[in-house]
């Protein structure tokens, strides 16, 4: 009988080394997980219509909604400084220059390969409309595209619409306003293309 | 009583109690390199999608940053795979027939999910954390390699705990400029003086406390 000890302890192990999949896989959900409970299957649960997550009002019309009255917002509602510029253009790069490219000609990789060329955020038109159509139009879409307010934040959109006008800006500054030293690397950079 | 053995055996004997050393060493080598392995580890092992979703084409080719896509994995815990809705935005009038596309097209019209595949799954009892490691500069190449070549994705980490410590242990051997956190092929020929620097820079602390991640 003892000498079957060892063997009936190595059984043993190898029925226990089996259990761990209890832990690896436990009864929460992790992100994005499938959920038999509810009928589309999905653990991570769709906002109910009408319904506001505590902190989440969004009662600013200015700045979620980019009007207040029925009337455009002529200003990015918020402080316009360095850090919002650059983080504007870092979300204008990811968000937008695949068709707006990064400049904002309208010459993206993707409309390249076939999409609707949208007009240059450079147009005269364009130049003239207040802040607030910019932010109405990655809110809300415009024409056929979509609206982008699920992938970009409202603070994010308000960052890219300043960066589009500082876009704006670079595209048809005059020589005159510019100072010395900038005039110069605008001269080199001319040379070594 | 004849011998059974004859005296010619004893340096048999001998050289396999010597040998046995080697076999048990061997035994042990050979278990430790299968755990490590793909075979145990599912590292290396491309998953069939719904979609053949490639990412060598819409990164590498097309060049979208991987936030246009994967949006929370700077400021949250996962990374997040993108509704159905981030693909009709291009393939509404992109190969808007092709039949690849199908599967797509069918979710967007009923409003289900499309079902993939989990590629990288760590056990439920490790708690890991995208937004620590993208805003101390860890690159995503760093831990999911070139997925910018990747047609399928694959896992190319062991993402076994020996993985995570090595690098908790030493981060300066890892670690990258913020703004090259997301450049698939960023590389430097000095990364001690690099990285020796950024752990200071970012305040980056070497975290081997079993409740980092067992919580
Ligand atoms: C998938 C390609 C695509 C992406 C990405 C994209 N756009 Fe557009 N955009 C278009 C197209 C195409 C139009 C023109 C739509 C039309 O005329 O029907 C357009 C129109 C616009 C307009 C209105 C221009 C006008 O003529 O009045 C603005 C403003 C704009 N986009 C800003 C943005 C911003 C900001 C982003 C990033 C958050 C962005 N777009 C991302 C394709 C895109
Ligand atoms: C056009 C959208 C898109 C872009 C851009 C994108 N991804 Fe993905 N990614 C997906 C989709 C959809 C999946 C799920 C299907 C799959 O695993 O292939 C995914 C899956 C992954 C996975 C595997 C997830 C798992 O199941 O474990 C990793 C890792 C990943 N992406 C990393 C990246 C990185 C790094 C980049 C930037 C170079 C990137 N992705 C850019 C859409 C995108
Ligand atoms: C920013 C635009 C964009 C987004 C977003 C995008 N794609 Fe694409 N996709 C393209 C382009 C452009 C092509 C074709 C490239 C070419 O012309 O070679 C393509 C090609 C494909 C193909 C190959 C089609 C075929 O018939 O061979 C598949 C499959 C695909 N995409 C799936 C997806 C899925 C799934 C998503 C969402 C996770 C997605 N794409 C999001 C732009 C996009
Ligand atoms: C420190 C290593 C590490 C870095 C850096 C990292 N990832 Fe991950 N990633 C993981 C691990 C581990 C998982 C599996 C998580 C799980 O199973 O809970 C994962 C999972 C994913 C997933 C699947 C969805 C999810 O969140 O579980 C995607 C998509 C993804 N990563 C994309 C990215 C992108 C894009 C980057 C770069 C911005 C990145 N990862 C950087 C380790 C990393
Ligand atoms: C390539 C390097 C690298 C790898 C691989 C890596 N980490 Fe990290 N991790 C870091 C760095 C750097 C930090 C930031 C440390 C600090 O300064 O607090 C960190 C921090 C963390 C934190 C702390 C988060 C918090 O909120 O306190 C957790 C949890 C964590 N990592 C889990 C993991 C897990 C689990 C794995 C393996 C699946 C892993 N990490 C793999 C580099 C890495
Ligand atoms: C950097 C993150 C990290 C730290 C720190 C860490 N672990 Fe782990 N641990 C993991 C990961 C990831 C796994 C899952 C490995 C796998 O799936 O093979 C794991 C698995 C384990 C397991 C194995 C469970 C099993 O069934 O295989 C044990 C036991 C364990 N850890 C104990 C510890 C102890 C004790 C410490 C402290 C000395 C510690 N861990 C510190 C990430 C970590």
């Amino acid at each position: 009988m003892n000498r079957l000890v060892p063997y009936i302890v190595v059984v043993l192990l190898v029925a226990v080394s089996a259990c761990r999949q209890d832990m690896h896989d436990q009864d929460k959900y992790e992100a994005l997980e499938k959920n038999e409970f509810f009928d589309d299957q999905r653990a991570s649960r769709p906002r109910l219509p009408g319904t506001v997550a505590r902190g989440h009002l969004q009662a600013d019309d200015a700045l979620y909604r980019g009007e207040v009255d029925g009337a455009l917002v002529a200003q990015v509602p918020l402080a316009i400084d360095r850090a919002l510029l650059a983080r504007g253009r870092e979300r204008f790069d990811i968000y937008c220059s695949p068709c707006h490219d990064r400049v904002g000609t309208g010459n993206g990789m993707i409309v390249q390969r076939g999409y609707k060329q949208p007009a240059s955020l450079h147009d005269p038109r364009l130049r003239a409309l207040p802040d607030g159509y910019f932010f109405q139009a990655i809110t809300n879409g415009f024409g056929v595209m979509p609206s982008y307010a699920g992938q970009v934040p409202a603070r994010d959109r308000w960052a890219i619409v300043a960066y589009i006008r500082a876009l704006q800006l670079s595209q048809s500054a005059a020589l005159a306003e510019l100072d010395a030293a900038d005039v110069d690397r605008l001269q080199r950079a001319g040379e070594t293309q | 009583m004849a011998q059974i053995f004859h005296p010619s055996t004893n340096t048999f004997s001998k050289v396999s109690i010597f040998g046995a050393v080697f076999l048990v060493g061997g035994l042990l080598w050979g278990l430790a390199v299968v755990n490590r392995s793909g075979y145990a580890t599912q590292a290396g092992v491309a998953r069939e999608q719904p979609v053949p979703f490639s990412h060598r084409h819409h990164s590498g080719e097309l060049g979208l940053d991987c936030r246009y896509c994967h949006t929370s994995v700077e400021d949250s815990s996962s990374a997040n795979i993108p509704p159905t809705q981030t693909c009709i935005n291009c393939h509404a009038q992109i190969w808007a027939d092709s039949p690849t596309l199908e599967p797509v097209r069918a979710s967007y019209r009923s409003g289900e999910s499309i079902q993939w595949v989990k590629v990288h799954d760590l056990p439920d009892f490790v708690y890991f954390d995208h937004s620590i490691h993208i805003n101390k500069g860890i690159g995503c190449a760093s831990c999911h390699g070139r997925v910018d070549e990747m047609n399928l994705v694959r896992q190319v980490s062991t993402l076994q705990m020996e993985w995570c410590v090595d690098c908790h242990r030493n981060p300066a051997a890892h670690v990258r400029p913020k703004e090259e956190v997301f450049n698939m092929s960023w590389f430097t020929q000095d990364q001690e003086a690099l990285g020796a620097r950024l752990v200071d820079e970012y305040h980056i602390e070497s975290r081997d406390d079993c409740s980092v991640c067992h919580r």
